[in-house]
């Protein structure tokens, strides 16, 4: 807007103008410059670099020489335990689709309007999302807990059948961590339905009700394509957040018995820093972003590609 | 449910509440799914561990279990308090400075190759801090900043900026062209404009990223488990894994710290829920 009013003067102030253009290259060095290099040195420099660690046997401590190619790629590829730490991160992914999402859904619309007394369960359900990782992962430790456990003293005092030891059991470890990773989340995506719901005025649905249509076709008809456009972010949040999962994992199983609730990035870590196979974890880094990568870039071509038409996020 | 939103400004009848009997029982269930892990952590840490194993739902026989005045009257909780307060206090001030300052010239300034750099910061929330840690730890290692606070910080500030940027870029442009004429009529510097107009005015937009990092910050673990071997360093989430790792087998203690580790956290969520939930959803659908 400066300049367009400035080169109409061009004549009569042209020394001024040239310092005020370099006055305004200076302001944006100066305003750019900080998040550049933070964001260039911590953020893009070790992506780049991983890929080139990726390409070498490297125990992360002497010098870089020994190439190998693509090597590291094929031998995560061909390593059971790397697939099978993928087919659980995409089981997880599925699980929370299919579970988490919709149980999140239902209770976003039990207390989205009208319930009195909805804001108190409201915060009791987000609550555990500002906890930490860790703490829920200690605290569900103890819940899981073979002996003197919560589920386990409930179980045998209620007479409900065998206790396991849920963490434990490889056929159970999985789905143990999955339930504690839908306790800390539902929450989360439950207040962005709630926010999706709160966007669609009541009239609608009034109308609707009024010619006729029962709850349940309001619902389906109404309601639900509404809320597509959230549906669809948490949808997308929830496979990324599937992907990378880290933290729980680590604190409850350390993704074990016998790699039962391994995932990418356990396994990740245990290679790169407990094994001491830096270039071997980078690899299975470059694989993992390149998963969340093409997964994000696809889902937001093809299936956000309305929701972000108006925010201009694709341009 | 049609009469009760017309009568939304009187309080619900008997009958209307009789009608929402099935949305309390099952919200009530779930609330009670949230609550009873919290709960028997919060009571457990008043226990012996005799009494926690024999009876992990009742009350604890007294109040004044030794668990949480020891881990009060230590030296390692309340250092580690610190450095998470400490890390978290640097973090979201950078991240508010840094991340405003370039979305002021993304949002206000026009020049060649804006849109280019801006989506070269945008491609950022692509990367997600865990696929990129194993390089990131040598570029630590390689700076000196192992061991270090600064570590956690600048990382942390890093992998937040384009999510923060790309969010206030959106809200500096809603602030009108005109106010910035007048600031600039009234000898207002470019930075005078940035400083004294619009960041006081967009003080929502800053709650919403500060508060968002914040939570992060706090609860970050994976940086921390990385970078931090020294342990009057730790960050509370490396406190709690290393109490549990250490008095694995007490666990009325180890309920005991996680409690009070849930405490701040909890006492922030009551006092910011508001923001909390603006900031979540607006990450949510812009980032």
């Amino acid at each position: 807007m400066q300049l367009s009013s400035e080169t109409k003067i061009k004549s009569v102030a042209q020394p001024a103008q040239r310092r005020r253009k370099y006055a305004k290259l200076l302001t944006i060095l100066l305003f750019l410059a900080p998040a550049a290099v933070i964001y260039i040195y911590f953020v893009i420099f070790p992506v780049v670099q991983s890929i080139y660690y990726s390409l070498y046997k490297w125990n992360g401590l002497g010098p870089i020489t020994n190439f190998i190619g693509l090597d590291n790629y094929t031998k995560a590829l061909g390593d059971k335990t790397f697939t099978t730490a993928l087919s659980h991160n995409l089981l997880i992914a599925v699980l929370s689709i299919f579970i988490q999402l919709p149980l999140s859904l239902m209770l976003a619309l039990l207390v989205a309007r009208h319930m009195p007394g909805r804001s108190i369960f409201r915060m009791i359900f987000f609550l555990p999302y500002v906890l930490s990782d860790v703490t829920t992962g200690v605290i569900w430790s103890f819940v899981y807990k073979p002996e003197g456990g919560l589920i386990n003293s409930a179980i045998s005092s209620l007479n409900l059948g065998e206790p396991q030891a849920w963490l434990g059991n490889t056929d159970l470890a999985l789905f143990a961590v999955f339930v504690v990773m839908c306790w800390k989340y539902f929450g989360f995506h439950l207040i962005l339905y709630v926010a999706g719901l709160q966007q669609i005025p009541a009239d609608l649905e009034e109308a609707a009700k009024i010619d006729g249509a029962s709850t349940l076709q309001v619902l389906r008809h109404i309601t639900i394509p509404l809320l597509g456009s959230t549906i669809r972010i948490s949808i997308f949040l929830s496979i990324l957040g599937s992907l990378q999962y880290f933290d729980l994992i680590w604190v409850m199983t350390n993704g074990g018995p016998v790699g039962a609730s391994e995932t990418m990035a356990t396994y990740m870590i245990k290679n790169g820093f407990q094994r001491f196979q830096l270039g071997y974890g980078s690899a299975v880094g470059v694989i993992l972003f390149s998963l969340c990568f093409i997964f994000s870039i696809a889902y937001q071509r093809v299936v956000l590609r309305r929701d972000l038409a108006g925010s201009g996020a694709l341009t | 449910m049609l009469k009760s939103q017309s009568l939304a400004t009187r309080l619900p009848t008997t009958k209307q509440l009789l009608g929402y009997m099935p949305r309390y029982i099952i919200s009530g269930v779930v609330a009670l799914v949230v609550l009873i892990p919290l709960v028997t952590a919060v009571l457990g840490g008043f226990k012996t561990s005799g009494e926690l194993q024999n009876d992990p739902f009742g009350l604890p026989k007294s109040f004044a279990g030794p668990n949480y005045t020891s881990i009060l009257t230590g030296k390692t909780f309340w250092g580690q308090i610190l450095n998470s307060t400490i890390v978290m206090v640097a973090t979201v001030t950078l991240i508010i400075l840094i991340s405003s300052m370039a979305a002021f010239i993304f949002a206000r300034l026009t020049f060649p190759g804006r849109e280019i750099i801006f989506n070269f910061f945008v491609l950022g929330t692509l990367f997600p801090l865990t696929v990129a840690v194993l390089p990131l730890y040598i570029t630590l290692r390689q700076s000196n900043l192992l061991d270090n606070l600064l570590g956690i910080i600048l990382p942390q500030v890093a992998f937040s900026l384009p999510v923060a940027i790309f969010i206030l870029r959106g809200f500096f442009r809603t602030i009108p062209v005109e106010l910035e004429d007048a600031a600039y009529i009234d000898g207002c510097t470019t930075f005078g404009f940035f400083w004294r107009i619009l960041l006081p005015l967009s003080r929502p937009a800053l709650a919403t990223i500060g508060v968002l990092n914040l939570v992060g910050s706090w609860n970050n673990f994976l940086l921390p488990l990385l970078v931090l071997n020294k342990e009057d360093l730790w960050t509370l989430p490396m406190g709690v894994m290393q109490y549990q790792g250490q008095y694995g087998s007490d666990w009325a203690a180890v309920m005991a710290f996680v409690t009070l580790s849930m405490v701040p956290a909890i006492i922030f969520y009551f006092l910011a829920e508001r923001q909390l939930v603006a900031g979540l959803t607006a990450g949510a659908v812009k980032g």
